[in-house]
Protein backbone atom coordinates (compact mmCIF):
# COMPACT_ATOMS: atom_id res chain seq x y z
CA UNK A 1 0.00 0.00 0.00
CA UNK A 2 1.55 3.05 -1.25
CA UNK A 3 1.19 6.46 0.53
CA UNK A 4 -0.43 7.77 -2.81
CA UNK A 5 -2.75 5.12 -2.15
CA UNK A 6 -3.70 6.57 1.52
CA UNK A 7 -4.31 9.67 -0.03
CA UNK A 8 -6.19 9.12 -2.81
CA UNK A 9 -8.89 6.71 -0.79
CA UNK A 10 -8.65 8.06 2.60
CA UNK A 11 -11.88 10.14 2.35
CA UNK A 12 -13.85 6.36 1.83
CA UNK A 13 -11.66 5.12 4.65
CA UNK A 14 -13.48 7.44 7.24
CA UNK A 15 -17.05 7.26 5.70
CA UNK A 16 -16.77 3.62 6.11
CA UNK A 17 -15.58 4.03 9.82
CA UNK A 18 -18.46 6.37 10.29
CA UNK A 19 -20.66 4.06 8.67
CA UNK A 20 -19.76 0.82 10.98
CA UNK A 21 -20.06 2.97 13.67
CA UNK A 22 -23.92 3.48 12.98
CA UNK A 23 -24.22 -0.12 11.85
CA UNK A 24 -22.69 -0.82 15.50
CA UNK A 25 -25.37 1.37 17.21
CA UNK A 26 -27.94 -0.32 15.16
CA UNK A 27 -27.23 -3.89 15.82
CA UNK A 28 -25.41 -3.53 18.84
CA UNK A 29 -28.39 -1.26 21.42
CA UNK A 30 -31.50 -2.25 22.38
CA UNK A 31 -33.01 1.18 23.16
CA UNK A 32 -35.29 1.77 19.91
CA UNK A 33 -34.40 5.86 19.91
CA UNK A 34 -30.81 4.91 19.76
CA UNK A 35 -31.30 2.46 16.84
CA UNK A 36 -33.21 4.83 14.93
CA UNK A 37 -30.27 7.30 15.93
CA UNK A 38 -27.52 5.27 14.31
CA UNK A 39 -29.63 4.49 11.09
CA UNK A 40 -29.41 8.30 10.79
CA UNK A 41 -25.52 8.15 11.25
CA UNK A 42 -25.72 5.21 8.61
CA UNK A 43 -27.57 7.44 6.22
CA UNK A 44 -25.71 10.60 6.51
CA UNK A 45 -22.35 8.62 6.14
CA UNK A 46 -24.27 7.28 2.96
CA UNK A 47 -24.27 10.53 1.37
CA UNK A 48 -20.97 11.22 1.97
CA UNK A 49 -19.92 8.62 -0.01
CA UNK A 50 -21.67 9.62 -2.76
CA UNK A 51 -20.53 13.13 -2.76
CA UNK A 52 -17.23 12.22 -2.50
CA UNK A 53 -17.48 10.39 -5.26
CA UNK A 54 -18.36 13.44 -7.34
CA UNK A 55 -15.85 16.13 -6.37
CA UNK A 56 -13.46 16.77 -8.85
CA UNK A 57 -10.35 18.21 -7.85
CA UNK A 58 -9.67 21.77 -8.45
CA UNK A 59 -13.69 21.89 -9.13
CA UNK A 60 -16.26 23.90 -8.21
CA UNK A 61 -20.19 23.75 -7.05
CA UNK A 62 -22.35 22.77 -10.25
CA UNK A 63 -24.01 26.42 -10.45
CA UNK A 64 -23.20 28.54 -13.69
CA UNK A 65 -21.74 31.82 -12.91
CA UNK A 66 -24.37 34.38 -13.57
CA UNK A 67 -22.38 36.10 -16.64
CA UNK A 68 -22.12 32.73 -18.78
CA UNK A 69 -26.07 31.78 -17.86
CA UNK A 70 -27.10 35.26 -18.69
CA UNK A 71 -25.48 35.17 -22.25
CA UNK A 72 -27.72 31.45 -22.76
CA UNK A 73 -30.32 33.36 -21.55
CA UNK A 74 -30.18 36.17 -24.14
CA UNK A 75 -29.41 33.58 -27.07
CA UNK A 76 -33.19 32.50 -26.04
CA UNK A 77 -34.15 35.50 -25.52
CA UNK A 78 -33.21 36.20 -29.50
CA UNK A 79 -35.51 33.24 -30.30
CA UNK A 80 -38.09 34.96 -28.78
CA UNK A 81 -37.67 37.59 -31.34
CA UNK A 82 -37.57 35.69 -34.73
CA UNK A 83 -40.60 33.08 -33.22
CA UNK A 84 -42.76 35.49 -30.86
CA UNK A 85 -45.79 34.09 -29.01
CA UNK A 86 -45.45 31.38 -31.76
CA UNK A 87 -44.85 28.17 -29.85
CA UNK A 88 -45.56 25.98 -33.22
CA UNK A 89 -42.03 26.65 -34.40
CA UNK A 90 -40.42 23.22 -34.90
CA UNK A 91 -38.70 21.73 -31.65
CA UNK A 92 -35.92 19.82 -32.69
CA UNK A 93 -35.06 23.05 -35.08
CA UNK A 94 -35.81 25.31 -32.00
CA UNK A 95 -33.19 23.23 -29.78
CA UNK A 96 -30.36 22.94 -32.73
CA UNK A 97 -30.70 26.64 -32.82
CA UNK A 98 -30.27 27.58 -29.34
CA UNK A 99 -27.57 24.63 -28.17
CA UNK A 100 -25.37 25.91 -31.57
CA UNK A 101 -25.67 29.34 -29.86
CA UNK A 102 -25.20 28.43 -26.66
CA UNK A 103 -22.44 25.85 -27.41
CA UNK A 104 -19.85 28.39 -28.63
CA UNK A 105 -20.29 30.33 -25.58
CA UNK A 106 -19.90 27.34 -22.97
CA UNK A 107 -17.65 25.53 -24.93
CA UNK A 108 -14.23 27.21 -23.40
CA UNK A 109 -15.62 27.02 -20.26
CA UNK A 110 -18.35 24.21 -19.36
CA UNK A 111 -15.58 21.29 -20.30
CA UNK A 112 -15.40 17.73 -18.81
CA UNK A 113 -13.44 14.99 -17.74
CA UNK A 114 -10.31 14.42 -19.75
CA UNK A 115 -10.17 18.11 -21.30
CA UNK A 116 -11.26 19.79 -18.28
CA UNK A 117 -7.63 20.16 -16.92
CA UNK A 118 -6.27 21.64 -19.77
CA UNK A 119 -8.82 23.11 -21.90
CA UNK A 120 -10.90 25.08 -19.55
CA UNK A 121 -10.73 27.57 -16.97
CA UNK A 122 -13.89 25.92 -14.44
CA UNK A 123 -13.94 22.83 -13.98
CA UNK A 124 -17.66 21.65 -12.18
CA UNK A 125 -17.86 19.13 -9.64
CA UNK A 126 -20.81 16.33 -10.80
CA UNK A 127 -24.28 16.83 -9.79
CA UNK A 128 -25.69 13.58 -10.22
CA UNK A 129 -24.50 12.39 -7.05
CA UNK A 130 -25.88 15.60 -5.68
CA UNK A 131 -29.08 15.21 -6.83
CA UNK A 132 -29.40 11.26 -5.75
CA UNK A 133 -28.23 12.28 -2.65
CA UNK A 134 -31.01 15.32 -2.18
CA UNK A 135 -33.74 12.33 -2.66
CA UNK A 136 -32.09 10.23 -0.53
CA UNK A 137 -32.12 12.92 1.94
CA UNK A 138 -35.48 14.14 2.41
CA UNK A 139 -37.20 10.20 2.18
CA UNK A 140 -34.62 9.66 4.63
CA UNK A 141 -35.96 12.38 6.84
CA UNK A 142 -39.60 10.96 5.94
CA UNK A 143 -39.19 7.26 7.24
CA UNK A 144 -37.36 8.51 9.93
CA UNK A 145 -40.98 10.76 11.16
CA UNK A 146 -42.38 7.33 10.59
CA UNK A 147 -40.15 5.39 12.79
CA UNK A 148 -40.32 7.41 15.61
CA UNK A 149 -44.28 7.82 15.16
CA UNK A 150 -44.32 3.86 15.90
CA UNK A 151 -41.40 4.30 18.50
CA UNK A 152 -44.13 6.74 20.43
CA UNK A 153 -46.71 4.05 20.17
CA UNK A 154 -44.89 1.41 20.82
CA UNK A 155 -43.64 3.63 23.96
CA UNK A 156 -47.19 4.49 24.98
CA UNK A 157 -48.93 0.68 24.72
CA UNK A 158 -46.03 -0.98 26.08
CA UNK A 159 -44.49 1.64 28.80
CA UNK A 160 -40.92 1.00 27.46
CA UNK A 161 -38.81 1.27 24.19
CA UNK A 162 -36.46 -0.97 25.11
CA UNK A 163 -36.10 -4.22 22.58
CA UNK A 164 -35.88 -6.94 25.30
CA UNK A 165 -38.09 -5.56 27.89
CA UNK A 166 -40.67 -5.52 24.87
CA UNK A 167 -39.84 -8.91 23.95
CA UNK A 168 -40.24 -10.07 27.82
CA UNK A 169 -43.54 -8.92 27.69
CA UNK A 170 -44.84 -10.66 24.71
CA UNK A 171 -43.47 -13.33 26.34
CA UNK A 172 -45.57 -13.31 29.28
CA UNK A 173 -48.40 -12.32 27.86
CA UNK A 174 -48.64 -14.46 25.08
CA UNK A 175 -46.95 -17.65 26.58
CA UNK A 176 -49.23 -20.45 23.98
CA UNK A 177 -48.37 -18.57 21.28
CA UNK A 178 -44.76 -19.56 22.24
CA UNK A 179 -45.35 -23.46 22.67
CA UNK A 180 -47.03 -23.35 20.05
CA UNK B 1 -7.00 19.63 2.77
CA UNK B 2 -6.41 20.51 6.83
CA UNK B 3 -10.21 21.86 7.05
CA UNK B 4 -11.51 18.80 5.70
CA UNK B 5 -9.08 16.61 7.77
CA UNK B 6 -10.28 18.64 10.89
CA UNK B 7 -14.02 17.65 9.92
CA UNK B 8 -13.37 14.45 9.37
CA UNK B 9 -11.81 13.65 12.93
CA UNK B 10 -14.53 15.65 14.21
CA UNK B 11 -16.97 13.14 12.26
CA UNK B 12 -15.81 10.49 13.90
CA UNK B 13 -15.34 11.53 17.49
CA UNK B 14 -18.75 12.75 17.23
CA UNK B 15 -19.72 9.38 16.20
CA UNK B 16 -17.82 7.30 18.22
CA UNK B 17 -19.63 9.42 21.61
CA UNK B 18 -23.09 8.87 20.10
CA UNK B 19 -22.38 5.55 20.09
CA UNK B 20 -20.78 5.42 23.81
CA UNK B 21 -22.93 7.59 25.59
CA UNK B 22 -26.35 6.30 27.40
CA UNK B 23 -28.31 9.77 28.02
CA UNK B 24 -30.33 9.69 25.01
CA UNK B 25 -30.78 13.87 25.21
CA UNK B 26 -26.93 14.27 24.67
CA UNK B 27 -26.82 11.39 21.69
CA UNK B 28 -29.87 13.66 19.80
CA UNK B 29 -27.52 17.00 20.22
CA UNK B 30 -25.15 14.89 19.31
CA UNK B 31 -26.53 13.49 15.84
CA UNK B 32 -27.50 17.28 15.52
CA UNK B 33 -23.56 18.29 15.82
CA UNK B 34 -22.52 14.94 13.33
CA UNK B 35 -25.62 16.41 10.64
CA UNK B 36 -23.59 19.55 10.90
CA UNK B 37 -20.29 18.98 10.28
CA UNK B 38 -21.30 16.37 7.78
CA UNK B 39 -23.32 19.51 6.33
CA UNK B 40 -19.72 21.20 6.40
CA UNK B 41 -17.70 18.87 4.55
CA UNK B 42 -19.88 18.54 1.80
CA UNK B 43 -19.69 22.33 1.37
CA UNK B 44 -15.90 21.47 0.95
CA UNK B 45 -16.42 18.85 -1.64
CA UNK B 46 -18.49 21.34 -4.44
CA UNK B 47 -22.53 20.22 -3.25
CA UNK B 48 -24.13 23.11 -1.96
CA UNK B 49 -27.43 21.81 -2.15
CA UNK B 50 -27.24 18.84 -0.17
CA UNK B 51 -24.97 20.48 1.87
CA UNK B 52 -27.90 23.25 2.68
CA UNK B 53 -30.58 20.14 2.75
CA UNK B 54 -28.46 18.54 5.40
CA UNK B 55 -28.10 21.46 7.57
CA UNK B 56 -31.87 21.79 7.12
CA UNK B 57 -32.72 18.63 7.30
CA UNK B 58 -30.70 16.71 9.58
CA UNK B 59 -29.49 19.38 12.26
CA UNK B 60 -32.74 20.69 12.30
CA UNK B 61 -35.99 19.02 11.66
CA UNK B 62 -34.97 15.55 12.64
CA UNK B 63 -33.06 16.99 15.96
CA UNK B 64 -36.55 18.19 16.83
CA UNK B 65 -38.25 15.31 15.80
CA UNK B 66 -36.11 13.15 18.49
CA UNK B 67 -36.44 15.09 21.15
CA UNK B 68 -40.23 15.48 20.68
CA UNK B 69 -39.87 11.76 20.88
CA UNK B 70 -37.90 11.23 24.04
CA UNK B 71 -40.26 13.75 25.70
CA UNK B 72 -42.69 11.18 24.79
CA UNK B 73 -40.66 7.62 25.09
CA UNK B 74 -38.30 8.68 27.93
CA UNK B 75 -35.04 9.87 28.15
CA UNK B 76 -32.66 7.11 29.42
CA UNK B 77 -31.28 4.43 27.65
CA UNK B 78 -30.42 0.85 29.64
CA UNK B 79 -27.64 -0.56 29.98
CA UNK B 80 -27.41 -3.26 27.50
CA UNK B 81 -27.06 -7.10 29.19
CA UNK B 82 -24.68 -8.88 26.78
CA UNK B 83 -21.52 -8.54 25.42
CA UNK B 84 -20.51 -6.23 22.90
CA UNK B 85 -18.00 -8.39 21.46
CA UNK B 86 -19.83 -9.93 18.89
CA UNK B 87 -21.28 -6.87 17.41
CA UNK B 88 -17.60 -5.32 17.52
CA UNK B 89 -16.66 -8.47 15.38
CA UNK B 90 -19.55 -8.36 12.89
CA UNK B 91 -18.88 -4.60 12.56
CA UNK B 92 -14.94 -5.39 12.51
CA UNK B 93 -15.62 -7.79 9.46
CA UNK B 94 -17.72 -5.90 7.57
CA UNK B 95 -15.94 -2.70 7.44
CA UNK B 96 -12.60 -4.51 6.84
CA UNK B 97 -14.73 -6.13 3.56
CA UNK B 98 -15.80 -2.73 2.48
CA UNK B 99 -12.17 -0.93 3.10
CA UNK B 100 -10.71 -4.34 1.01
CA UNK B 101 -13.26 -3.33 -1.93
CA UNK B 102 -12.16 0.82 -2.24
CA UNK B 103 -8.86 -0.51 -2.74
CA UNK B 104 -9.76 -0.82 -6.68
CA UNK B 105 -11.93 2.36 -5.93
CA UNK B 106 -10.97 5.54 -8.29
CA UNK B 107 -8.69 8.36 -5.89
CA UNK B 108 -10.21 10.75 -4.23
CA UNK B 109 -11.15 14.06 -7.11
CA UNK B 110 -9.91 11.90 -10.08
CA UNK B 111 -11.46 13.60 -13.01
CA UNK B 112 -11.27 10.28 -15.31
CA UNK B 113 -13.31 8.20 -12.79
CA UNK B 114 -16.11 6.40 -14.10
CA UNK B 115 -18.37 8.99 -12.02
CA UNK B 116 -17.22 11.79 -14.19
CA UNK B 117 -16.15 9.83 -17.62
CA UNK B 118 -18.86 7.93 -18.18
CA UNK B 119 -22.40 10.26 -19.36
CA UNK B 120 -21.14 12.70 -22.17
CA UNK B 121 -22.08 15.37 -22.55
CA UNK B 122 -22.03 15.67 -18.97
CA UNK B 123 -25.24 17.01 -17.64
CA UNK B 124 -23.52 20.30 -16.91
CA UNK B 125 -22.88 21.15 -20.85
CA UNK B 126 -26.07 19.47 -21.96
CA UNK B 127 -28.23 21.39 -19.13
CA UNK B 128 -27.31 25.15 -20.64
CA UNK B 129 -28.72 25.07 -23.93
CA UNK B 130 -31.17 22.79 -22.69
CA UNK B 131 -32.68 25.03 -19.59
CA UNK B 132 -31.65 28.51 -21.50
CA UNK B 133 -29.09 29.36 -18.74
CA UNK B 134 -30.85 28.03 -15.67
CA UNK B 135 -27.71 28.52 -13.56
CA UNK B 136 -27.91 25.41 -10.96
CA UNK B 137 -27.74 22.51 -12.25
CA UNK B 138 -28.37 20.69 -9.36
CA UNK B 139 -32.23 22.49 -9.45
CA UNK B 140 -32.52 21.69 -13.49
CA UNK B 141 -31.23 17.74 -12.92
CA UNK B 142 -33.83 17.32 -9.91
CA UNK B 143 -36.65 19.21 -11.56
CA UNK B 144 -36.56 18.16 -15.04
CA UNK B 145 -34.06 15.30 -16.42
CA UNK B 146 -35.29 13.73 -13.37
CA UNK B 147 -38.49 14.97 -13.16
CA UNK B 148 -40.68 11.30 -12.61
CA UNK B 149 -37.78 10.51 -9.38
CA UNK B 150 -39.06 14.14 -7.46
CA UNK B 151 -42.28 13.17 -8.24
CA UNK B 152 -42.12 9.98 -6.55
CA UNK B 153 -40.20 11.16 -3.89
CA UNK B 154 -42.43 13.89 -3.21
CA UNK B 155 -45.18 10.77 -3.15
CA UNK B 156 -43.13 8.97 -0.37
CA UNK B 157 -43.07 12.06 1.58
CA UNK B 158 -47.07 12.28 1.37
CA UNK B 159 -47.13 9.13 2.29
CA UNK B 160 -45.10 9.24 5.51
CA UNK B 161 -47.22 12.19 6.68
CA UNK B 162 -50.21 10.56 6.14
CA UNK B 163 -48.82 7.49 7.95
CA UNK B 164 -47.56 9.65 10.51
CA UNK B 165 -51.09 11.12 10.71
CA UNK B 166 -52.91 7.44 10.99
CA UNK B 167 -50.57 6.15 13.58
CA UNK B 168 -50.46 9.40 15.99
CA UNK B 169 -53.74 11.28 15.68
CA UNK B 170 -56.09 10.65 18.50
CA UNK B 171 -59.47 8.49 17.67
CA UNK B 172 -61.71 10.87 15.86
CA UNK B 173 -63.80 12.07 18.75
CA UNK B 174 -61.18 13.85 20.51
CA UNK B 175 -59.19 14.21 17.07
CA UNK B 176 -57.45 17.52 16.70
CA UNK B 177 -60.24 17.98 18.81
CA UNK B 178 -57.51 18.46 21.24
CA UNK B 179 -56.36 21.94 19.61
CA UNK B 180 -59.89 22.69 17.69
CA UNK B 181 -62.59 21.70 20.55
CA UNK B 182 -61.18 23.81 22.82
CA UNK B 183 -60.89 26.84 20.92
CA UNK B 184 -64.10 26.60 19.26
CA UNK B 185 -65.53 26.15 23.62
CA UNK B 186 -63.40 29.87 24.02
CA UNK B 187 -65.43 31.25 21.55
CA UNK C 1 -42.90 29.48 28.64
CA UNK C 2 -44.41 32.73 30.57
CA UNK C 3 -41.32 33.02 32.58
CA UNK C 4 -38.61 33.27 29.74
CA UNK C 5 -39.56 36.68 28.10
CA UNK C 6 -36.02 36.71 26.28
CA UNK C 7 -37.00 33.71 24.30
CA UNK C 8 -40.52 35.24 23.71
CA UNK C 9 -38.77 37.89 22.18
CA UNK C 10 -36.39 36.44 20.45
CA UNK C 11 -38.69 34.18 18.84
CA UNK C 12 -40.81 36.87 17.75
CA UNK C 13 -38.12 39.39 16.01
CA UNK C 14 -36.46 35.70 14.10
CA UNK C 15 -39.41 34.63 12.92
CA UNK C 16 -39.87 36.82 10.14
CA UNK C 17 -36.67 36.85 8.94
CA UNK C 18 -36.94 32.93 9.37
CA UNK C 19 -39.98 32.90 6.78
CA UNK C 20 -38.29 35.40 4.41
CA UNK C 21 -35.85 33.18 4.40
CA UNK C 22 -37.82 30.21 3.38
CA UNK C 23 -39.39 31.97 0.62
CA UNK C 24 -36.42 33.78 -0.72
CA UNK C 25 -35.04 29.88 -0.90
CA UNK C 26 -38.17 28.71 -2.50
CA UNK C 27 -38.31 30.80 -5.05
CA UNK C 28 -34.16 31.69 -6.13
CA UNK C 29 -33.88 28.12 -5.99
CA UNK C 30 -33.17 28.27 -9.69
CA UNK C 31 -30.27 30.78 -9.45
CA UNK C 32 -28.73 29.38 -6.49
CA UNK C 33 -28.54 26.36 -3.45
CA UNK C 34 -31.82 26.03 -2.77
CA UNK C 35 -35.45 25.12 -3.76
CA UNK C 36 -38.63 23.23 -3.15
CA UNK C 37 -37.63 20.51 0.02
CA UNK C 38 -35.06 23.07 1.68
CA UNK C 39 -37.46 26.41 2.07
CA UNK C 40 -40.57 23.56 2.67
CA UNK C 41 -38.16 22.67 6.04
CA UNK C 42 -36.81 26.07 6.58
CA UNK C 43 -40.63 27.32 6.73
CA UNK C 44 -42.00 24.51 8.61
CA UNK C 45 -39.32 25.59 11.10
CA UNK C 46 -40.48 28.81 11.64
CA UNK C 47 -44.17 27.19 12.72
CA UNK C 48 -42.66 24.90 14.45
CA UNK C 49 -40.24 27.28 16.97
CA UNK C 50 -43.22 29.54 16.81
CA UNK C 51 -45.05 26.46 18.37
CA UNK C 52 -42.63 25.60 20.99
CA UNK C 53 -42.26 29.04 22.17
CA UNK C 54 -46.17 30.06 21.97
CA UNK C 55 -47.95 26.69 22.44
CA UNK C 56 -49.98 24.50 20.34
CA UNK C 57 -53.32 26.68 20.17
CA UNK C 58 -51.29 29.58 19.26
CA UNK C 59 -49.76 28.06 16.22
CA UNK C 60 -52.85 26.19 15.10
CA UNK C 61 -54.89 29.54 14.74
CA UNK C 62 -51.93 30.56 12.19
CA UNK C 63 -51.88 27.16 10.34
CA UNK C 64 -55.04 25.41 11.15
CA UNK C 65 -54.14 21.67 11.09
CA UNK C 66 -57.98 21.50 8.56
CA UNK C 67 -55.95 23.59 6.15
CA UNK C 68 -51.90 21.78 6.52
CA UNK C 69 -54.03 18.53 5.51
CA UNK C 70 -55.42 19.83 2.39
CA UNK C 71 -52.13 21.63 1.82
CA UNK C 72 -50.31 17.76 1.82
CA UNK C 73 -52.09 16.88 -0.59
CA UNK C 74 -52.43 20.14 -2.96
CA UNK C 75 -49.00 20.26 -3.41
CA UNK C 76 -48.65 16.90 -4.52
CA UNK C 77 -51.68 17.67 -6.87
CA UNK C 78 -49.43 20.60 -8.29
CA UNK C 79 -46.59 18.73 -9.02
CA UNK C 80 -48.79 16.39 -11.03
CA UNK C 81 -51.07 18.84 -12.34
CA UNK C 82 -47.82 20.42 -13.97
CA UNK C 83 -47.13 17.12 -15.87
CA UNK C 84 -50.48 16.82 -17.26
CA UNK C 85 -50.40 20.12 -17.94
CA UNK C 86 -47.55 19.35 -20.62
CA UNK C 87 -49.39 16.91 -21.37
CA UNK C 88 -52.12 18.82 -22.79
CA UNK C 89 -50.54 22.11 -23.89
CA UNK C 90 -47.54 21.23 -26.42
CA UNK C 91 -46.33 18.85 -28.91
CA UNK C 92 -43.63 16.36 -28.52
CA UNK C 93 -39.59 17.32 -28.09
CA UNK C 94 -38.45 15.19 -30.04
CA UNK C 95 -40.58 16.82 -33.94
CA UNK C 96 -42.07 13.36 -34.54
CA UNK C 97 -45.95 14.58 -34.08
CA UNK C 98 -45.97 14.99 -37.65
CA UNK C 99 -44.93 11.93 -38.94
CA UNK C 100 -46.83 10.16 -36.27
CA UNK C 101 -50.02 12.93 -35.87
CA UNK C 102 -49.14 12.95 -32.26
CA UNK C 103 -50.05 16.08 -31.30
CA UNK C 104 -49.26 15.60 -27.11
CA UNK C 105 -46.12 16.16 -25.12
CA UNK C 106 -44.83 13.51 -22.61
CA UNK C 107 -45.85 13.74 -18.72
CA UNK C 108 -43.18 16.42 -17.06
CA UNK C 109 -41.90 17.59 -20.46
CA UNK C 110 -41.49 21.39 -19.59
CA UNK C 111 -40.69 22.22 -22.99
CA UNK C 112 -44.59 22.38 -24.13
CA UNK C 113 -44.93 25.17 -21.30
CA UNK C 114 -43.00 27.51 -24.22
CA UNK C 115 -44.82 30.59 -24.80
CA UNK C 116 -48.30 29.46 -23.45
CA UNK C 117 -49.06 31.74 -20.34
CA UNK C 118 -48.19 35.60 -20.11
CA UNK C 119 -45.59 35.61 -22.55
CA UNK C 120 -42.71 38.35 -21.03
CA UNK C 121 -44.13 38.02 -16.87
CA UNK C 122 -43.71 34.73 -15.99
CA UNK C 123 -40.80 32.87 -17.12
CA UNK C 124 -41.41 30.26 -19.57
CA UNK C 125 -40.17 26.36 -20.84
CA UNK C 126 -37.84 24.03 -18.23
CA UNK C 127 -37.92 27.05 -16.12
CA UNK C 128 -41.81 27.99 -15.59
CA UNK C 129 -41.80 24.15 -15.07
CA UNK C 130 -39.07 23.74 -12.54
CA UNK C 131 -40.70 26.71 -11.01
CA UNK C 132 -43.84 24.90 -10.93
CA UNK C 133 -42.92 22.00 -9.43
CA UNK C 134 -40.62 23.28 -6.94
CA UNK C 135 -43.48 25.27 -6.00
CA UNK C 136 -45.70 21.93 -5.30
CA UNK C 137 -43.01 20.29 -3.34
CA UNK C 138 -42.66 23.06 -0.88
CA UNK C 139 -46.08 23.17 0.25
CA UNK C 140 -46.16 19.26 0.13
CA UNK C 141 -42.70 19.85 2.64
CA UNK C 142 -43.92 22.53 4.78
CA UNK C 143 -47.79 21.05 5.31
CA UNK C 144 -45.79 17.51 6.05
CA UNK C 145 -43.32 19.09 8.46
CA UNK C 146 -46.22 21.05 10.17
CA UNK C 147 -48.34 18.37 10.78
CA UNK C 148 -45.43 15.78 11.90
CA UNK C 149 -44.92 18.09 14.41
CA UNK C 150 -48.33 18.70 15.27
CA UNK C 151 -49.17 15.02 15.67
CA UNK C 152 -46.19 14.66 18.10
CA UNK C 153 -47.00 17.99 19.97
CA UNK C 154 -50.60 16.69 20.38
CA UNK C 155 -49.49 13.10 21.47
CA UNK C 156 -48.46 14.71 24.53
CA UNK C 157 -50.73 15.24 27.78
CA UNK C 158 -49.55 18.91 28.37
CA UNK C 159 -49.45 20.26 25.44
CA UNK C 160 -51.96 22.39 25.36
CA UNK C 161 -50.85 24.52 27.59
CA UNK C 162 -46.68 24.33 27.29
CA UNK C 163 -44.43 22.77 25.10
CA UNK C 164 -43.76 19.50 23.42
CA UNK C 165 -40.29 18.71 24.27
CA UNK C 166 -39.58 20.65 27.80
CA UNK C 167 -42.37 18.58 29.77
CA UNK C 168 -41.44 15.41 31.65
CA UNK C 169 -43.70 12.43 30.92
Amino acid sequence: MTLEQVFGLYNYWVVICLMMTGFYIVIARKNMIKTVIGLNIFQTSVVLLYITMGKVTGGTAPIIPPEIAAQHAESHGHEDGHTGHDAHVDHAEHADHVSEAGYEATDAVVHHGVEAAEAAELIYSNPLPSVLMLTAIVVGIATTALALALIVRIGEDYGTVEEDEIQLINRREQPNKRAS
Amino acid sequence: MFVSLFILTLLVVTAISIARIRDLWAAVMFTGIFSFLGACWMLILDAPDVAFTEAAVGAGISTFLMLGTLALAGKKEKPTKGSPLVPLIVVGVTGAALIYGTLDMPHFGDPNSPVQTRIQPSFVEKSQPDMHGLPNVVTALLGSYRGYDTLGETAVIFTAGIAVILILRRSSTEAFGSGSTPKKGSK
Amino acid sequence: MDSFPIIRVVAKLIIPYILLFGFYVQFHGDFGPGGGFQAGVILASALILYGLVFGLPAVKKVAPPKLIEKLIALGLLIYAGTGFLTMLCGKAKDGDHAEHGRAMANFLDYGALDHHFLPGILPHGQHLGIFMIEFGVGITVTAVMTMIFYCFAGRHPETNSASSTEATP
